[in-house]
């Protein structure tokens, strides 16, 4: 199995998996294996650490596009998103006129919560992902996805934003208007002392002013979100999952399976990063060795085929629960992988014509 | 990186040690208790070894608690809680998840508890979220005061803020000695450094062991099959290994630093996990 072939036809990858376990790199390598079969493709990042750029062998990456020149038929884009650039950029966009959208964005509660690192990223990735499929200008996107404490997180992510953005229970409870707060004329008397003892009057009247401006805006976030879903579950994008051959990653990486299946989305196979593999049998010739680092050698040999028992019986597994889904394993190298020959030493595996190292 | 085995072998080198402690994951997943072999703990604390406790907390907890906390009746709380607004923002709420887990981190550490009947700890051992993403968490409180400017927030927010700067708390990263995770980890401590000053610790897991020396290794020249195969790998592993670590060591060359073997196991388990919390225990102390 190739990733070549899980994604014919394909325009959009995602990568996800649990922490730790090589997402970043394997999405290069994707990016890379892919463009030197011919097509334009750009892989996004939103991990705050500059990972995607290290295994490039880049010093950093901004929220441009830029291009690396690498020796293929096709081009290879890549980005690192800043959450705080893409959401300015989705305000001025979805502001109706120029004066909402400088009300937005020199909001106070905005400007913290647009550079507070955690929580917005999910969203602008995917926001991100859905812009650049708008505009055609690449044959395949890949994306990395954060390392997320749940890795699902950004499934659902543009939903829950537009629902904070658009919550019309809220609007009727602070009443926002251009006029001010008007919180007491609508009976909601208890609520809003308790509210207000948890936030303070002050948070409160920003809050106010925060949905106010934001509010004409909540329709074209709405329609994003729809917008953004499609394209998730469109057949066009496929899910890669990758995972190490510990038992706790693989054991995440079924739930996520399970989780994409269930919601409709396109589960494109998993990739298995650093298989201990055994080394295949040969005339072992260690007669002539000082007795002593004959044992060591042995004793290593002992370890190394622990290890390569355990992630061959794991993969084992994971190949059984699989079913027909795609499948590939990438050895774990004795090269330490952190630039461009290295990922072409992976995509050996990755754009193999069949290897599967379980076999 | 191996973070929760780190933390779960500093807890129990600190339980040893006479301290009760108390082990905390932020994902919800039930790693300590799977590495302990045992049921989860959920959002209970649970004695989980000798001074030894653990708690996993989880998004909706966590929220419900910290409502509660900040109203001076269970009725309002609930109330509150159980209209559809509060939940409907603060389940949307950028960094708002982040807000209230170091929050109730910080409610752990106290000396006197705002959870009813719960008993002090002399130290809590965090699994925090990876580099970018944990640091956004120690940030949130000065993001959330920065946002409330005064008010009961604010001033709740300054306290936890003034806590993780103080040096009642210690950060201690956890990097595997190869090029990306090194250069992430420097990363972070100069993220760090400007937060909050400079890190604490820094413990390198998973540092194959020294078999061979290069002399052993060129005497292997000649011999061939997979188990001469097996040392050489070892042996071009470990070398690269030890140059990372060395460039991890000169990049933060003030903080007590600690490396935890590779372990061959195949799966780590509570032995394990105690014998890392010896060799940290004798590492960093």
């Amino acid at each position: 199995m190739s990733v070549a072939s899980i994604l014919e036809g394909k325009e959009i990858c995602i990568c996800a998996g649990a922490g730790g376990v090589g997402k970043t790199t394997t999405s290069a390598a994707i990016a890379v294996g892919m463009a030197r079969r011919g097509l334009k493709v750009a892989v996004l990042t939103i991990d705050p650490a500059r990972r995607l750029a290290n295994s490039l062998g880049l010093p950093e990456l901004g929220n441009e596009e830029r291009q690396i020149e690498i020796d293929a038929p096709g081009e290879l884009w890549a980005m690192m998103l800043d959450a705080k650039s893409t959401f300015d950029e989705i305000v001025a966009k979805h502001a109706p006129d120029a004066a909402t959208r400088d009300a937005v964005l020199s909001n106070r509660i905005y400007k913290e919560l647009s550079t507070a690192v955690a929580g917005s990223q999910e969203y602008m990735a995917m926001e991100k992902l859905h812009e650049l499929h708008e505009e055609k200008r690449f044959d395949l996107l890949v994306l990395d996805t954060p390392p997320s404490r749940n890795a699902l997180d950004f499934l659902d992510a543009p939903d829950r934003l537009s629902r904070f953005i658009d919550s019309r229970a809220l609007h009727f409870f602070l009443a926002p208007s251009r006029t001010g707060l008007k919180l007491f004329s609508r009976g909601t008397g208890v609520l809003f002392s308790v509210l207000k003892r948890v936030t303070g009057v002050d948070l409160l009247k920003d809050l106010s002013d925060f949905f106010a401006s934001f509010g004409d805006m909540a329709q074209g976030f709405r329609e994003r979100a729809k917008a953004v879903k499609r394209l998730l579950a469109d057949d066009r994008t496929a899910f890669l999952l990758i995972t190490s051959p510990a038992h706790e990653a693989i054991a995440e990486a079924e739930f996520f399976r399970d989780k994409i299946e269930e919601a409709g989305m396109p589960f494109g196979g998993v990739i298995v990063n650093r298989m201990h593999v055994e080394e295949p049998d040969g005339d072992e010739d260690l007669g002539s060795l000082d007795p002593e680092l004959a044992e060591k050698v042995a004793a290593n040999f002992r370890d190394f085929h622990a290890l390569a028992e355990r992630d061959r019986r794991n993969v084992e597994e994971l190949t059984s629960d699989m079913g027909d889904r795609p499948l590939i394993v990438v050895p774990y190298l004795d090269e330490d992988i952190h630039d461009l020959d290295g990922i072409e030493a992976i995509n050996e595996y990755l754009f193999a014509a069949s290897y599967t190292g379980a076999e | 990186m191996g973070k929760t085995t780190v933390a779960l072998a500093l807890g129990l080198a600190a339980a040893r040690q006479g301290l009760r402690t108390i082990v905390c994951e932020v994902a919800h997943q039930e790693r300590f208790s799977r590495l302990m072999g045992r049921e989860g703990v959920g959002y209970e604390e649970t004695e989980i070894a000798e001074n030894l406790n653990a708690i996993s907390l989880d998004q909706q907890h966590t929220l419900e608690e910290w409502v509660t906390y900040q109203l001076p009746s269970k009725t309002l709380a609930g109330l509150l809680y159980r209209n559809g607004i509060f939940q409907h923002l603060t389940s949307a709420a950028p960094g708002i998840k982040e807000l209230v887990t170091i929050g109730k981190i910080w409610e752990l550490a106290q000396l006197h508890r705002k959870s009813k009947d719960a008993r002090p700890y002399d130290f809590v051992v965090v699994d925090s979220p990876a580099t970018g993403h944990g640091l956004g968490m120690l940030r949130a409180p000065r993001t959330f005061g920065d946002v409330a400017r005064v008010g009961p927030i604010r001033h709740q927010a300054d306290r936890i803020h003034d806590f993780i700067v103080s040096d009642k708390t210690g950060v201690l990263a956890v990097a595997l000695p190869e090029e990306m995770p090194v250069n992430e980890t420097l990363e972070y401590a100069e993220d760090l450094e400007q937060f909050r000053g400079p890190i604490d610790s820094v413990v390198v897991n998973g540092l194959y062991p020294a078999r061979f020396t290069e002399a052993e290794i060129e005497s292997l020249n000649g011999h061939t099959g997979p188990a001469v195969r097996a040392a050489v790998t070892e042996y071009c592993r470990y070398r690269s290994q030890v140059e990372e670590l060395e460039r991890l060591r000169e990049g933060v060359p003030d903080a007590p630093f600690a490396s935890l073997p590779f372990l061959f196991a195949p799966e780590l388990g509570l032995d394990e996990v105690t014998e890392l919390s010896h060799e940290l225990e004798e590492q960093l102390a």
